[in-house]
This record gives C-alpha cells, structure tokens and sequence, in this order.
C-alpha cells in the first residue's frame, strides 16, 4: 500500500507526463512550443469554472477544458505556421504569458484573477483520474507512432519541403499537432486543477512550459517514450537526492549541461526502439 | 485545344524572376508518356528551376503547366505529387530520422487510403500489399539486407538508390531526376542505369538533368537543352550531339 | 507627465537594450541564444552588491562584478557551445537553459533568497529639466549605459578585433582562411556579452533598487523580445527594440494599471513576430532557391 505521500508523487508525475506529451506532439513534427502551460491554464479554469460554477460533471468538464485548449491550439498553429525556430519558440512564449496575463484581468468574477481560484471541489480526484488519461494518451501515442500518419509526422519534422513534394498534407499535420498538443495540456491543467484544488496565474508561467520541453529533449524527443522517461527523471530524481537539499537545483542544471554535452538526442532515440513493427504484416515474409 | 493521347507534361510560356534574375525565359516543351527525356545545359541555366516551378515548389511569374489535361500551375506541392508528379534532388535528401525501409515507405502514403484515419489499421489488406511492394522494390534494387539502417549512414550510390524508391514508390506518371549520377563512379552509374531502364520498362515517363554525356545521349529517347533559362535545342541524341547552339553553351564561340 | 513617462521608458529600456545586445553579440556572431544572459544579468547585481558590501569602494566593485559576468559567460562557451559546435541548435540552447538554473540555484543558496539593494553611495540630487524630473542617479546610470553601448559600437566598427568579429558573423570559414583567430574572437564575444548583461544588472539594480536572484528571469525573456522586434542578429537592432519595448512597458502600467504590463509586451512581441518577423530594422529575405 502506498503512503499518501507517494500517491501525491505519483499523481504529480501523472500530470506532468500529460504536459510532455503535450510539447512532444508538435515537436514530433518539428514545432517547438515553450507556450504550453497557456493551454495548460485554458484547460485548468475553463474546466474550474465549468464544475464550480455550472456544476458539470468532472469528466465532461475536462473535455470541454481540453477542446478549448485545443481550439485555441489550433488557431494558433495556423500562424505558427509561418514561423521556424527561435521565432516559433518566442511566439508560443509571448501567447503563453498573453494567456497568463489574461486569466490576471478578466473573468475575476468568476475566477479570483490574481487572488486565485479557491476551492475547486471538495476533495480532490483520486489518482486514477490521472493515470486513467495518461494511460489513455500513452495508447493513442503508441498506435500513432505506428501509423503512416505518425510516420508523415517525422518526415515532416525531418523535412518539410521534401515531405510536401512526396504529398504529405504539412499544413493538416502540423496545425492538427499542434491542436492534439494543446487539447492534451488542457486536460492536463483540468486534471491539476482538480487535484489541488487551487490555481492562480502565477502558476502557469514560463518556467513551467520551459520545464515541459525539458523533460522531452532530455528524455529524448523523438519518440513519446522520452517524454515519459524525461519527466519520470525530474519529477522523481529529486526524491533520491535528499541529501542535497537546496542544492538540488544546481544539481539539475549540471545535468542537463552534461547530458546535453554526452547525449544530445536525449536518453530515448528511435534506434532503441524495435524497428521490425512497420515490416510487412504477414509473418514469415 | 486537341490533346495528343500520349502527352504528359507541357509547359507553355513559363518564366520565373527570383528579385532581378530571371532565371527560367518563356520556356515550352511536351513530354510524351512512355518515354524518357533529358535536360540539359550549363551550370546555371535554370534546370533545378524548371523542376522546381513543375513541383510547385515556386510560382510562376507567367505561363502554364499541365499534367495530361490538368493546369497544375497555381497548385500547391503536396497537390502535384498527389496527381503523380515525383521527384529526387541535386544533393541527396533522405529524412534522416528513418531507416532505409521507412524512407521507401513514407513514398507510398499518397496511395494510402488511411489518410488521417491512419492511425487505425484500416484497409489492412491495402497496406499488406503496399508493404509487399515496398520489399520487393527494396529486394530489387538490392538493398533489402540494409532496410534496418539509417538511410544516412548508407554508401552514396545506395543513398541515392534509396532516394529514387521513395519516389517511385507511390507509382508516379513522371518521374524527375535532377542529376542522379553525381558523384559516381563508373560501376555505380552503370548501376543506376539499369535502375532507370527498370523504371523504365514500368511504364513511369522519366525527365532527367544530368550532366553526364555518356548518360544522357545513351539512355534519353528526347533532349531538351537549356541556357540561360531558354530552350535553346531539343531533339533526338543525334542531333543535339552536331547541334551548333549546344557545343558554343557548353565550350564558348570559337574565336 | 508623458514625456517623464517617456524619460522613465528610456530608463528602463536603455537596459533591456544592454540585454539585448549581450543576445545578440552571440545571436548575430555565433548564431546562438544563450538563455542564460538573464541570470548572469542578475549576477551582475549580485556579484556587485557582494562586493561593496565587503567594503570594496564601488568605482572598483562594479567593474570587478562586470569582469566576473564576463568569467561567467565564458563558462557557458567551455561547456555549451564548445561542445556543441556541430549539435541541432536546439541543444546549445537547452543546455544554457541548464546553466540558468544552475546560475539561479547557486545564487539563491550563497546570497539568499531575499530581495535587498544596493545602498546609496551618494545623496541624489533632483533635476527638472523642462517638464522632466531626473535623479542624478538616473543621469549616471543612463550614461553609464550608453557609454558601454557606444564603446562597444566604436570597437566592433574600428578596431581590428572587431573587424575579426564581423568577419566571424559572416562565415566562420572565411574568417579562418583569412587568418582572423576565431577562438579568440568567440571567446571575446562570449566575454563582451557577459560583460554587457552584468552591468545592465548592475544599472537596473541601482536604477531600480532591487537585488534579488530572482531578479533576471522576466528582463532575460524581454531582452530576447527587444532583440527580436528589434532586428535580429542588428546590434542597432537590439538598442532599438530594447527602448521600444521599455517605453511600451512603463506607459502601459502608467496609463493602463500595472497588470496590463506584460499584456503590453508579450503581446506587442506575438504581433510582431506575425506581422513583421524580422524586426524593425530587420530586412526581408528575398525568395532564394531552397533546393
């Protein structure tokens, strides 16, 4: 039987596997969103507002919370478009802030505005909430990565111009990554909301989407299970290392430098994952 | 107009600026199915261009392609490669992320039916069959025992081997090659071809720039020479080999 | 009262523009952003404050804190851009994001978390000029700004260092045939750069009369902003991005409440990189063949 303490860990981790997976979606094709925890804030007080407020029942809330993540994701991801690189990753940065900003001034009524939005529930949702859904993105990831479309996924991360000369649909995948990324944060920040029962602005600020894209490059970014293994790093790394305390920080920074000097793709790469799964489908070929 | 059965391609009139360059001048030509063309001309001359402009990589300033009776100018390039038009590239673009085998693969998801529903393993008994092909295509090119590797750690002449099945993957009506054998050595541009007759005699029409005049005036059915971003010749190997135009682009007026 | 509004822009943004042109050293030189030029911007202030509290007359404590930023900075090059040379650009810039933690972190343990400032070494003295109040630390710490921004102008345009650090902007390769000694001239730009943030650290700890190490994480983030709606990779691009941005920020809070703030800025920054990604002096790309 786990101790409270430890399921506290875990549900932790739980939502912070949503919220890598959800920068992982978009860089899978080549997109780098440091703006995630401004989806993740859309899902948290869309979904807040919708239990406390309308009294809706939890889980249509999250997927209410999600899809206007999502919309909004994809409103985005059109004009994301024409931006590469640093430009995209500032981009997501200024909306995220714009994001946190706007849940500051408006709504107050209805959320607290910088004074935060007390009480979302009585008792916060059991652990399987969490899981239920990580569980569920894990599968919808694993098929994905299976699929042809996974596939144009990568191409189009290796290769735009190359991708749409072969037909692949870049606008469609990557605008629909980019959605499937934010839908995803916002479940998560529905989810975190109903787990603490508290949230305020402050918290959805860079430093938490920076935290996001860290746990998948480090983990490794091309493939789901980096972002997984990279966030199982940080969140629970730092409960073995006690011993240094207020040091732990600095600890973490050395970390990255170093992995990022031995292993830049990350711990996880496609080369250690079995390549066999997109041979013929007929054994013994 | 009176469409000729067996045209493919046509430009008409194509030209194309890049700010006060012009590189590609009022070009025409037609490409009949079946049959395999070349182009080319000096370093320089706007080939790469012309390829470009086909694939809808670029618009065009001015004038029209067609593909048989279809206006593909103004398309987008995703559009044109689903209408069949496939191509490889002057230095060698294999997505590097991929073995050899998911290279060839990723050429075959215009003629998957799954699109975005791909995720679901629907039409298995489709993809059983494009899965078949894509081995033999690899088993025939012999590069069957690499498809496990990186396509980027692959020797060159294999690379490009490589680059050339992904195109030809999704079955394309016109296949363009832009400079296939460069950087090979005699053996490996034998090899290749023989991957081109193959291509060949699958019915795909093939336009190839190529530099090498071996290559060029022994497999081309139809050359068209370019310079300066004008057609300045086309015809038969013979007579673009005694073509006055052609040797002063290529080695100077004799003084 | 709008042009003391303005004044206090200029302030603000004569900083964010020293920021910004510590990013932009490195950005147009070495094609690199080093995410931790916002803490070693607040190293700056604190390795300053250090030292004047252990009794170090400020003339020499701060230039002394400003040779320690450089230090710094130059640690960055040992370990993410040396290494890192031939990386995807994406891994240079997660592991300064490494060394910002770290940075933080280790100021936090050995300084403390609270927030203090630098004590007055001097009364100041109140100006009006026209209908302008300045404090004569506003005027030193202004053109303390400003002579670092025109030194570093004059050296990079007349000096033949800063010559060699035009030439390593334009092609490395080049640069090396032509004999110029690019690890000098990227060890040197690594060390301008830390330099310029440190003291920019500095004139907004006075100028602000905030110490804190939490002090560099939202002027980091605003010095890439001003870099970027400036012209990127434009040395006169990033000064004037940064005093844009400053004067947009403090008129916002003056006329639309302090909470608009960042409203102000990041929003500015999203339309910018819509509409306009290149930057006020920033020029647009012709079409060139990608293939």
């Amino acid at each position: 039987m786990l101790s409270s303490y430890q399921l506290d860990l875990l549900s932790n981790l739980g939502i912070n596997i949503l919220l890598a997976l959800s920068v992982y979606c978009p860089m899978a094709t080549g997109q780098l969103s440091i703006g995630n925890a401004g989806f993740m804030a859309l899902g948290a007080y869309t979904s807040a507002i919708l239990t406390v407020h309308l009294h809706l029942p939890l889980f249509l809330a999250l997927i209410v919370g999600g899809i206007v993540a999502g919309i909004v994701g994809v409103l985005v991801g059109f004009p994301a478009l024409r931006l590469k690189g640093i430009f995209l990753a500032m981009a997501t940065l200024a909306f995220g802030e714009i994001v946190r900003n706007f849940f500051m001034n408006f709504l107050k009524p209805l959320t607290g505005g910088a004074y935060g939005f007390r009480g979302i529930g009585d008792t916060p949702i059991s652990i399987v909430w969490i899981w239920g859904w990580v569980l569920f993105f894990l599968l919808f990831f694993f098929f994905l990565s299976r699929s042809r479309a996974g596939l144009a996924m990568l191409a189009t991360h290796d290769d735009e111009t190359v991708s749409e000369l072969i037909g692949i649909h870049i606008v469609l995948l990557k605008v629909g990554a980019f959605g499937i990324g934010a839908f995803i944060a916002g479940v998560g920040g529905g989810l975190y909301a109903h787990y603490y029962l508290y949230i305020e602005p402050e918290f959805f600020n860079v430093w938490e989407s920076i935290h996001m894209v860290l746990y998948v490059i480090m983990g490794g970014m091309l493939t789901f299970w980096g972002a997984v293994l990279g966030t199982m790093i940080f969140v629970l790394l730092p409960e073995f290392l006690r011993f240094l305390q207020d040091w732990r920080g600095a600890f973490f920074g050395v970390l990255i430098i170093g992995l990022m000097i031995a292993r830049p793709s990350g711990i996880v790469t496609r080369e250690m994952l079995r390549k066999d799964f997109w041979h013929p489908l007929r054994k013994g070929t | 107009m009176i469409l000729k059965e067996s045209q493919l391609l046509t430009l008409k009139g194509v030209s194309k600026n890049f700010g006060g360059l012009r590189a590609v001048n009022d070009l025409s030509l037609d490409v009949s199915k079946g049959y395999i063309y070349g182009l080319i001309g000096p370093n320089g001359a706007g080939k790469t261009t012309v390829f470009n402009l086909i694939t809808g990589v670029y618009p065009c300033n001015s004038g029209s392609i067609l593909l048989e009776d279809v206006t593909v100018t103004e398309l987008k390039s995703y559009r044109i490669a689903r209408l069949g038009i496939s191509r490889t590239f002057q230095t060698i673009r294999l997505f590097p992320s991929m073995t050899t085998w998911e290279n060839v693969l990723i050429g075959q998801n215009t003629l998957s039916k799954s699109g975005i529903r791909g995720i679901l393993p629907i039409r298995r008994a489709q993809e059983v069959e494009l899965r078949r092909q894509a081995q033999e295509a690899l088993k025939v090119l012999g590069l069957w025992e690499m498809r496990d590797r990186k396509a980027v750690t692959l020797p060159y002449g294999n690379q490009r081997k490589v680059e050339i099945a992904r195109a030809i993957a999704a079955r394309p009506k016109l296949l363009l090659l832009d400079e296939p054998t460069a950087g090979m050595n005699i053996r490996e541009t034998k090899d290749l071809l023989g991957v081109l007759s193959k291509i060949h005699e699958l019915g795909i029409t093939i336009l190839v720039i190529e530099h090498d005049m071996r290559v060029v005036m022994g497999i081309c059915d139809h050359i068209f020479v370019l310079n300066f971003g004008q057609k300045i010749a086309e015809g038969s190997p013979a007579e673009i080999r005694q073509n006055e135009e052609v040797l002063e682009a290529y080695l100077g007026k004799e003084e | 009262m709008f042009i003391q509004q303005i004044f206090n822009g200029i302030m603000l943004g004569s900083t964010y523009a020293m920021i910004a042109i510590a990013f932009t050293l490195l950005m147009g030189i070495l094609n690199m952003l080093n995410f931790a030029i916002g803490e070693i911007f607040m190293l700056g202030a604190i390795f300053g404050l250090t030292f004047v509290n252990l009794g170090i007359p400020f003339y020499l404590a701060l230039p002394l804190a400003m040779a320690c930023t450089g230090l710094s900075c130059l640690l960055v090059e040992r370990f993410s851009f040396r290494p890192l040379r031939n990386a995807p650009p994406l891994v240079p810039l997660l592991s300064t994001i490494g060394f910002s933690i770290l940075f933080q972190n280790t100021a936090v343990n050995l300084f403390g978390s609270e927030r203090t400032q630098f004590p007055q070494w001097m009364e100041p003295v109140n100006f009006h000029i026209g209908p302008v109040l300045i404090s004569s630390t506003q005027i030193i710490t202004l053109g303390l700004a400003v002579l670092l921004m025109v030194a570093l102008d004059l050296f990079i345009q007349r000096t033949r260092l800063g010559r060699g650090m035009r030439s390593v902007a334009e092609s490395l390769d080049t640069a090396n045939i032509l004999g110029v000694d690019s690890n000098l001239i990227i060890l040197m730009t690594f060390f301008f750069s830390g330099v310029l943030a440190g003291a920019a650290g500095i004139i907004f700890g006075i100028s602000f009369s905030i110490v804190s190490p939490f002090m560099g994480m939202e002027p980091g983030i605003k010095g890439i902003a001003a870099m970027i709606v400036g012209g990127m990779g434009n040395l006169r691009g990033a000064i004037v991005g940064g005093m844009f941005i400053g004067i947009i920020e403090v008129l916002s809070v003056a006329y639309f409440g302090s909470s608009t703030r960042d409203f102000a800025v990041y929003g500015l920054l999203f339309l910018a990189l819509l509409l306009r990604p290149q930057g006020i002096l920033g020029v647009l790309q012709p079409e060139k063949e990608r293939i």
